[in-house]
């Protein structure tokens, strides 16, 4: 099975939106609640991430019986420094962004924590891509 | 206890008056930081916030959090209370601030989650 959802800069009201579909799948497909919960809390954050930091972006979702692989990429500032992006408590966000409750430094510490893989590439003033990759089955 | 003693407890407004008010709370975790929050399992626990957004509501959905708080009487929109009751999500508003919330919420067993 293959999704496709678009992000778009700033858009906090619709953020989560992507997450709470792919929950929905799969849950229908009897995933255990405990991975499901560590696939959805990774793509929130990083959904999070684009409307934060981003322009556009777009999440593309594959579910296969015993795995389900998800790029979010985005057409945004890019990360300078990956290594100090995963440190936590470090943040480039807004005021704006922080008054929603996020941009505290953990969005990609906590995507790496509840992934099996996270795979992250960024060109500074082109995008960022964001490889993540779970197991369905215990 | 169950969510309608928390209720009275905390002299609360039940935003979603069609969902289960029997339902068991047993931990609470405060805080207004989403990606907090995020870092948790939960198991019936309430979330006692200050922030009042529909990502506090997402945040809860994510989480597998059933029972959610708003305290000081923050604005709550119709957006999050559809969101809330769409994912089977008890919402409460209360006059009172999180640090008494929390305080008369231990002092009736409630536990903290560490």
């Amino acid at each position: 099975m293959q999704l496709r959802y678009e992000i778009q800069e700033g858009d906090f009201v619709n953020a989560g939106k992507a997450s709470s579909a792919v929950k929905g799948i799969l849950k229908q497909l009897d995933v255990p609640a405990i991975l499901i919960k560590r696939v959805v809390v990774a793509l929130y954050e990083a959904e999070v991430n684009v409307v934060a930091h981003a322009c556009r972006g777009e999440i593309l979702v594959q579910i296969d019986s015993d795995m389900i692989h998800i790029v979010v990429q985005d057409s945004g500032p890019g990360i300078e420094n990956i290594d100090r992006a995963m440190e936590e408590g470090f943040s480039t966000a807004s005021k704006e962004v922080r008054e929603m409750g996020f941009g505290a430094g953990m969005g990609l510490p906590n995507i790496k924590r509840n992934t099996d893989r996270m795979d992250i590439s960024s060109q500074p003033g082109v995008g960022t891509r964001l490889e993540l990759t779970n197991r369905l089955i215990v | 206890m169950r969510v309608c003693d928390v209720v009275e407890l905390l002299s609360a407004k039940v935003l979603t008056p069609g969902l289960d008010s029997n339902r068991e709370v047993a931990f609470a975790f405060s805080s207004d930081l989403m990606s907090d929050v995020l870092t948790r399992d939960y198991e019936n626990t309430i979330l006692i916030t200050g922030l009042s957004n529909i990502q506090a509501i997402r945040t809860a959905e994510m989480s597998d959090i059933g029972q959610v708080v708003i305290g000081r009487n923050k604005m709550v929109s119709q957006e999050m209370i559809d969101l809330a009751e769409g994912n089977d999500i008890f919402l409460l508003q209360s006059e009172y601030s999180l640090f008494r919330i929390s305080g008369l919420l231990y002092k009736e067993g409630i536990k903290p989650l560490f």
